[in-house]
This record gives structure tokens, C-alpha cells and sequence, in this order.
């Protein structure tokens, strides 16, 4: 049967893959500094970079895809495609992916960020032409993005060590399993567009040119000035981890609207 | 009776606004130095001149709202202590022009700023002003601004977009890389002198 075949074929190669992985980071782990350097020590733990020699490996194996595959095509869609076509797009990709926001809203327990994703998609996908244009914005609807990381982390889950994973970038345990989790929580993976899943597979696309485009020039401004790129990402990764977690956590405004409560 | 109710609230609004007034004040005196830095940077940046031009004005700007050496001091870390007076000294020096030319590089970037505050809070003696940023065809960005009035008039001594301080940011990326060139100062020195120079 060639699917069987196909099916081991995929098996072996996931195995080997696993096993390289294994060695890699059995062989290459951070030496921690002696004890006998407390400031080494404590810089070493605030890193909370254990694998780093491993994720450094992955940093330039990203890196160079990046030079040559990703950055050129967030160029060239910037350079061919204008603002104004852009930010529609942006838009549209942001209103399909309420949905998992709106669970993730539930899930942590935040009634009004909940209710912002749901007015936001009604609005928009109304109003604003199937999500082209952001009209709840203005109409005191904030946009916010989360994810099932955030989630967790609002659960008690710990980061766990920084990793550096080929395409997903800058992560960690808990982060790498909130970003499967979101895609199991989006009702658009389990649809299916005439059977085909070309639709699905566009969006994710689009998604990562979009990101990619959003994100140029910041990207381009470390790598021209950081003496270390791979420490300064991991730095601000992490920093801007923890302040989305600490946002969310502090967002505890009323469920009361506004217009009510004045009464 | 009207008059001695009215009498009574205004002297209760009184009382709580002297006793909130000096606070209220410095936090106005940081948002305020704040707001002023912004629209003097705002107004370089999309005002006529060359790229040139723009640069050599900042600089006196930055110079004079920065606390640009303690910034230094904070970046080198564990480091500042071991380097001799020195090091110290041209390590402060090219600082500067490091973090002039950043900055400097980030103008493009800036065309059509504006900037609004936000809410203006106090944390160990500094004062953290939030500002959003937007930027034609970008999503918006939260700004926080840390001031510190250490040295009797407000400097700036770290700026926090997104979550992200630049203090510790830049701090990482010098112990990193000490770190990989067996914590030798002279070796940074070397590293920021060809940024300056490239």
C-alpha cells in the first residue's frame, strides 16, 4: 500500500529527526560558571538558558532561512503591495482569528476582554465588510491579542527553559505547547472548504508574510546594532512575554458598561 | 445651609487636594518633560532638513533629556566594577555615540510620529509616563518613559516600549557578548569603536 509506505517512510525520518535532536542537546549544553563567580551564577540563571549552545544552532539555521526565504518575501510584499492594501488584510487576518482569542478570553477567567473579541467580531464582520476594516475599534472596542501560552502562564504553567526552535522562533515549553494549543482551539483547523484544505493552508501563509512585513524593520535595527542578536531577541522575547502576561492579569475592568453604570 | 454644605465640601476638597498636590505635581512635572522631549524629538524628525541635518540636532536634544551615563554604567553591569577607571572612561565616551547613532538610524523609521499620553505612574522613586505612539500603517505602540529625579531635574533613564526596557535589553546583548569573549572589556570597547566607526 503506498500509503502505509509513505505513512513508515514519514515514521523513520520523525524518528531520526528526534534522535539527531536528542544528541544535539544532550551534547551541547550551557556550562554553568563556578560557584565561585556569584554574579556569572546569577546572570547564568536569570538567562534561564540552559540549551543555549543548541539554540544558538537553531538561531543561525532560522537566521539563514530568514536572509533568504522569509525577509525577502516580507520585502517584496511591502514594496509591491500598498499600506492601504496591507492593513485590510491585516485586519481580515486579525477578525478570523477572534474565535480562538474570544476561548482564550474565557479560559482565562477575563469577562471583559471576552466581550471586547465578541463585539469586535460582530462589528467587524458586519460593518466592517467581513473584517476589512477595524470600525470597533473607534466605537471603544480595543483590539488585544492572546494566545493559549498566556493562558496557561495565567493557570500557574512556568515558562520553563528558553528555546530556540527551527521556524516557530523564539519560545519555551509552556509557549511552544500554547501555540499547538491554539491552533487545536481555532474552529477554522477543523473546517474544511470543500475538502480542500488550500484555504487553511493560504491563511497561515498570509499570516506569516503579514507578521514577517509587520516586524521588518525592528528586526533589521537589532541585527545592525546588537554585538550579540541571538541574546538581544532572547531578551526582548522574554520581556515582552512576561509584560502580555502581567497586562493580561492586571486587566480586571467591570463588566458593567460604561453607558449603564453612569446612571 | 446650602452655603455652609457648599463652604464644608470646598474646604474637604481643599484638604485633600493639598495633601495630594505635591505628588500630583511631580507627576505632572515628569509628563509634562516628557510631552516636551516628545514633541521636540516629533518635530525634528517630520520637520524639513536632510537626514544629516536631523541627526546633529538630536544629539544636543538626547544629551541634554538623557541620563546617558547612567544608562552606560547600568548597561555594563557586573562589568563596571572589574573595568579600570580607563576603560571606564572610553567605554562611557563611545556610549554615547552609540546610543546617538541608534537613534539616529531609527528617524526613517519615525516619519509621521505622534504621540499621546497615557496614565503616569510612580515606581521605586521613578516615574513611569506612558505614552502611545502610532505611526502611519502601523498598529499603535505602548511607550513608557522612566524618569528620574535624582539629579534635581527630571532625566530620562530607561524607555520601555512594549514591555521591552532598552536598559535591559542592551544590558543582555553587552554580558552576552562579554560573556563569549572571555569578559574582556577591551574586547567591547573594540566591538562598540567599529560600530561607531562602520
Amino acid at each position: 500500500m503506498p500509503a502505509s509506505f509513505e505513512g513508515s517512510k514519514m515514521r523513520l525520518l520523525l524518528s531520526r529527526l528526534l534522535v539527531a535532536t536528542s544528541v544535539l542537546s544532550v551534547a551541547a549544553c550551557a556550562t554553568r560558571p563556578p560557584a565561585s563567580d556569584p554574579d556569572a551564577v546569577a546572570e547564568f540563571q536569570q538567562n534561564n538558558d540552559p540549551a543555549e549552545p543548541t539554540n544558538r544552532f537553531f538561531y543561525r539555521v532560522n537566521d539563514g532561512i530568514d536572509t533568504y526565504v522569509f525577509r525577502p518575501v516580507a520585502v517584496a510584499y511591502r514594496a509591491v503591495v500598498p499600506g492601504a492594501v496591507r492593513r485590510p488584510v491585516h485586519n481580515l487576518l486579525a477578525n478570523i482569528s477572534s474565535p480562538v482569542i474570544f476561548a482564550n478570553d474565557v479560559m482565562q477567567a477575563k469577562p471583559r476582554r471576552a466581550g471586547d473579541t465578541m463585539m469586535r467580531f460582530l462589528i467587524n464582520t458586519t460593518a466592517g465588510v467581513g473584517g476589512l476594516f477595524d470600525v470597533a475599534d473607534s466605537l471603544g472596542y480595543p483590539q488585544h491579542n492572546t494566545d493559549f501560552g498566556v493562558t496557561m502562564a495565567l493557570w500557574g504553567v512556568g515558562e520553563g527553559p528558553f528555546l530556540f526552535l527551527p521556524v516557530l522562533g523564539p519560545t519555551n515549553p509552556r509557549d511552544a505547547g500554547g501555540f499547538a494549543g491554539n491552533i487545536a482551539l481555532d474552529p477554522l483547523t477543523y473546517a474544511s472548504f470543500g475538502g480542500s484544505a488550500a484555504l487553511g493552508y493560504s491563511r497561515y501563509g498570509l499570516s506569516a508574510v503579514d507578521a514577517r512585513e509587520r516586524v521588518l524593520d525592528p528586526v533589521d535595527q537589532v541585527k545592525r546594532t546588537a554585538l550579540d542578536p541571538y541574546a538581544t531577541f532572547r531578551s526582548l522575547y522574554r520581556q515582552n512575554r512576561q509584560s502580555e502576561i502581567d497586562t493580561t492579569r492586571a486587566d480586571n475592568r467591570a463588566t458593567v458598561p460604561a453607558w449603564f453604570s453612569r446612571r | 445651609m446650602l452655603t455652609r454644605r457648599v463652604l464644608l465640601s470646598s474646604a474637604i476638597a481643599m484638604t485633600v487636594l493639598l495633601a495630594a498636590g505635591p505628588v500630583v505635581l511631580a507627576q505632572d512635572a515628569s509628563t509634562g518633560f516628557v510631552l516636551r522631549l516628545g514633541n521636540d524629538l516629533a518635530g525634528i524628525v517630520n520637520g524639513p532638513g536632510t537626514y544629516e541635518d536631523k541627526k546633529r540636532r538630536l544629539a544636543p536634544l538626547i544629551e541634554e533629556a538623557v541620563d546617558v551615563d547612567g544608562i552606560a554604567r547600568f548597561c555594563l553591569g557586573r562589568f563596571w566594577r572589574t573595568a579600570t577607571p580607563e576603560q571606564q572612561a572610553q567605554y562611557i565616551q563611545l556610549f554615547h555615540r552609540v546610543l546617538i547613532n541608534n537613534i539616529g538610524g531609527k528617524l526613517g523609521e519615525f516619519q509621521g510620529v505622534t504621540f499621546n499620553p497615557t496614565m503616569t505612574t510612580q515606581r521605586e522613586g521613578e516615574t513611569l509616563v506612558g505614552t502611545v505612539i502610532r505611526r502611519p500603517n502601523q498598529q499603535p505602540n505602548n511607550v513608557q518613559w522612566v524618569v528620574s529625579n535624582t539629579a534635581g531635574r527630571p532625566k530620562i533613564v530607561d524607555v520601555v516600549a512594549e514591555g521591552t526596557s532598552l536598559r535591559l535589553t542592551q544590558r543582555s546583548d553587552y554580558a552576552a557578548y562579554l560573556t563569549r569573549n572571555n569578559n574582556s572589556v577591551d574586547a567591547l570597547i573594540g566591538a562598540m569603536r567599529q560600530q561607531v566607526a562602520g
